[in-house]
């Protein structure tokens, strides 16, 4: 799953005045092998997919197949971004700007979605409704699944932005449409793009749900493509329309984005907006959003608890036991090797923020808005072309985890790290420890708080990873995913449910690291 | 702090050598492989494979490890190794993979005794492998969408406007590719290619064989083009997925009448050629056809004298086009099926 690009810098990460630490070569060193590691499987899909050739990929390119991917993938990008807009600022505004009964557990309720990997929820709707399929069925169960991504930044700026604009506009004469329209909707922009990004990529990325769904996509088809022909140059060129798209939409958020600024100076508290009062709308809304609950929540609970009771019909056993195991394992040894590679250019930023430092940060972020299946297609050619004794290994999967998910460590790192006075750092120089042993004793124990909550995200998105794990899991590695994705290719739903339940299980924390953090930093 | 992350550590160790101890009591490798074993490349049925390994090893002593793949990767797969591969056995579940792997000069001749264990027409004419079990094309339709009478005579009839929308195949697997060999093998590169061509713009494409019976079980496709074992594995459970289907065989030596060619082949590169051999032996021999009746795996034997499953209408009887299964071309099948927009 891809990670927006860079967030804003939040007040705990302004760079603390330099300290002696901040400058060792070795730091920079690691840090530019970081990103260029991260960079690596961009490269690595162009060059293969221009290996004889750009005629050859033109060639590649240029056929209907192609055109009829790109329709799909925009108009499903098109049509699930417009829906998570309405649904993700509507319930956004319901939730903190109305006087909406129980607001408190809706707000949980709009968050709690993402625990439902998108490939899970497409095979709950799948068992209830067996014809759903195609682009209509896509729309439904990745809208569903994502909208969660515009409704939480949204929600957090409706509740902290100070209303005062919003009153400024009333007073000119603007009714209360207006305002919301042409002031409401100017400030929560930043935020609305970024979530809708965020769903965007997810959508390029997203392999299980629409395979489910028989909506092909590029994702989708590079998947065929090895299916068929393993490592191959269609495939690549594929991979590369992909990568484009990517960038294509991250540019586009750039410019949306402006640069225009919403922001309270001076000093003071913000005020917390007046709630507004629905009046005989209440049970209308209350509806409303009940039912976008059951539509989210409700059917996958209901459809993997009732295929778990039953799971006595599977045709094939489910072996929980081996699946879970390696599923954790892989995701503590990707966490704790993504917060390492985290280390040397969070410290550089941290510490010094130079502008090769920012660069060395925000190409990790870049790197891992490529949808999954770049990066494990690029890791195959290169081991098999290159690295031969690292094909069908853990160690390239744990590669592929720590280049997709870098991001989410670097955030929690970068902030773990400024949070520690460097002063402490220098106090133990002074009193004779070495630069390591200075690190070790005195640093490490404080920033390893923050950084465990960065850690905590990457295990959680290692433990429901399903596409790279396809393509790079050595033969007779099984995860949960994987497992999860054998079973409901062969629609044997009875199997497939208890690995759906330990997934969803797995994921449930993520619901409440994202609640508590107030976020601004790449939500997934 | 020292010892926490001490203790982190060797947690972390613990649960790294937990991933490569798991999957024990099966044969399949997971992370390394042990050089010392027999290795399977196995494109074929996970229990099938298992219980002709298991099999083996309780009776030779030679210990076996199993890697499982599909047909197209793992063909793809061994030419991308090349000598260098560990695979001593390769099995697959159609023919055209294990082509791709002999053309590409891969595989050691088998012992002719083997080849005399197998009926001569599952033998391709190169002798590099051979047939070691065998699975039909069928038509599965819904009755009560389309009647008996209104099937097409032939697999490429459906090609026909009159059958738009109304049937479903699994066009990226290597099963369906097999059968589109065979349409080429026989009907030539001009009628595959605009067969092709209707299937894309007049069937659904399933995600494999399951999904499309299921399709046309649940009436969303009215016929479904897939191989019988599917069906009959579902009619001796509970019926779930096909109670209310039925199949139609094209017979006629139609394309759609095509016996798709299970095959097993030795690498030229194994490290372990006698026991390779050996264990080929043993699959096309009796107690190896055997186990295709008794895991209920509902696909044909075709040892010399070997019982198919009584449920299953006699291979003899399904008047399959005459076809070297040697011939049949998959880069090409996937160039057309490339150029046709399904892949």
């Amino acid at each position: 799953m891809p990670t927006p690009v860079g967030p804003a810098p939040s007040p705990a990460s302004r760079p603390a005045p330099s300290g002696g630490s901040g400058s060792s070569p070795w730091l920079r060193v690691a840090a530019i092998a970081v990103a260029l590691l991260c960079v690596l499987p961009l490269v690595v899909v162009v060059a293969k997919a221009l290996e004889s050739g750009v005629g050859e990929a033109l060639a590649l390119v240029w056929r209907p197949r192609v055109g009829e991917l790109l329709r799909n993938s925009v108009s499903l990008v098109v049509l699930t971004g417009v829906l998570s807009t309405v649904i993700g600022v509507g319930a956004a505004w319901l939730v903190e700007r109305t006087a909406l009964p129980g607001a408190s557990f809706w707000r949980v309720a709009f968050v709690a979605p993402l625990a439902v990997p998108a490939f899970v929820n497409s095979f709950a709707w799948s068992a209830l409704v067996p014809g759903l399929e195609g682009l209509a069925g896509a729309v439904i169960v990745t809208t569903l699944s994502y909208f969660p991504f515009v409704f939480l930044p949204v929600a957090a700026l409706l509740r902290t932005v100070d209303p005062g604009l919003e009153e400024a506009s009333r007073a000119l004469g603007h009714g209360p449409w207006r305002t919301a329209l042409r002031v409401g909707l100017t400030q929560v922009r930043p935020a609305l793009l970024g979530g809708v990004l965020l769903v965007s990529l997810h959508l390029l990325a997203e392999y299980g749900a629409l395979e489910m769904l028989r909506f092909p996509t590029f994702t989708t088809a590079i998947l065929d493509q090895f299916e068929v022909a393993f490592d191959s140059r269609s495939g690549s060129v594929l991979a590369t329309i992909l990568i484009g798209l990517a960038t294509t939409l991250l540019t586009l958020e750039l410019l949306a984005r402006g640069r225009t600024r919403h922001v309270r100076l001076g000093s003071g508290t913000a005020r917390r907006a007046p709630r507004a009062r629905l009046g005989r709308a209440t049970p209308l809304a209350l509806l409303g959003v009940l039912a976008l609950t059951v539509l989210a929540l409700g059917v996958p609970a209901w459809s993997i608890g009732t295929w778990l009771s039953r799971s006595d019909q599977a045709m094939e056993p489910t072996d929980l036991g081996p699946a879970l195991w390696s599923t954790l394992g892989l995701g503590l040894v990707a966490a704790l090797l993504t917060t390492i590679a985290t280390l040397p250019a969070a410290w550089l930023v941290a510490r010094s923020r130079s502008w090769v430092a920012v660069l060395l940060e925000r190409v990790t972020y870049l790197a891992a808005s490529l949808p999954g299946v770049v990066v494990a297609l690029a890791l195959i050619t290169l081991t098999i072309t290159y690295a031969r004794p690292l094909y069908q290994t853990v160690f390239a999967l744990v590669l592929a985890y720590v280049i997709l998910f870098i991001p989410r460590a670097m955030v929690a790192t970068r902030a773990a790290i400024a949070a520690v006075p460097p002063e402490l750092g220098d106090a133990a120089r002074a009193l004779g420890d070495s630069p390591v042993r200075a690190f070790v004793r005195v640093q490490l124990p404080l920033m390893l708080r923050g950084t465990l909550a960065g850690s905590a995200l990457v295990f959680i998105a290692v433990t429901t990873e399903l596409t790279a794990t396809l393509l790079l899991a050595p033969t007779g590695t099984r995860t949960l995913a994987t497992a999860f994705w054998d079973a409901s290719a062969a629609l044997d739903y009875a199997a497939a449910a208890p690995y759906a339940a330990a997934l969803v299980v797995l994921s449930a924390p993520l619901t409440y690291v994202l609640l508590r953090g107030n976020h601004e930093e790449p939500l997934t | 702090m020292r010892h926490r992350i001490t203790a982190l550590a060797a947690a972390l160790a613990a649960a790294t050598l937990g991933l490569a101890a798991c999957g024990s009591g099966s044969l399949e490798a997971s992370g390394d492989l042990d050089s010392s074993k027999l290795t399977i490349y196995s494109a074929q049925h996970k229990n099938l494979t298992e219980a002709w390994g298991q099999k083996f090893q309780n009776e030779t002593g030679i210990k076996v490890q199993v890697r499982y793949g599909n047909d197209s990767s793992m063909g793809a797969q061994l030419v991308e190794e090349g000598a260098s591969s560990p695979a001593d056995v390769f099995l697959t579940e159609n023919s055209p993979a294990m082509t791709t792997v002999q053309r590409a000069g891969l595989l050691a001749p088998v012992d002719p005794a083997t080849v005399a264990q197998v009926e001569p027409q599952y033998v391709p004419s190169s002798k590099d492998w051979v047939g070691i079990a065998a699975r039909s094309t069928v038509l599965v339709y819904n009755p009560s969408k389309i009647s008996e009478a209104e099937l097409p005579a032939s697999l490429m009839d459906l090609a026909d406007p009159k059958y738009a929308g109304k049937w479903g195949a699994a066009a990226g697997g290597a099963d369906f590719q097999a059968i589109v060999s065979a349409a080429l093998a026989q009907e030539g590169e001009q009628k595959t290619e605009a067969w092709l061509k209707a299937l894309k713009s007049n069937a659904k494409v399933y995600q494999n064989n399951i999904a499309t019976m299921k399709a046309v079980n649940a009436g969303q496709s009215a016929m479904g083009v897939i191989y019988h074992y599917y069906w009959y594995r579902d009619q001796s459970l509970d019926k779930a997925s096909s109670g209310n289907t039925k199949l139609h065989y094209f017979k006629n030596e139609d394309p759609g009448a095509f016996v798709s060619l299970s095959g097993g082949g030795v690498l030229k590169s194994s490290k372990h050629a006698a026991d390779a051999q050996k264990f080929l032996a043993f699959v096309t021999s009796k107690a190896g056809q055997d186990i295709l009746r008794t895991t209920k795996v509902k696909e044909y034997a075709v040892g010399k004298g070997a019982q198919s499953d009584a449920a299953l209408p006699p291979l003899a009887s399904l008047e399959a086009p005459k076809i070297d299964p040697f011939t049949l071309n998959g880069p090409k099948v996937i160039e057309l099926m490339t150029q046709a927009g399904l892949l």
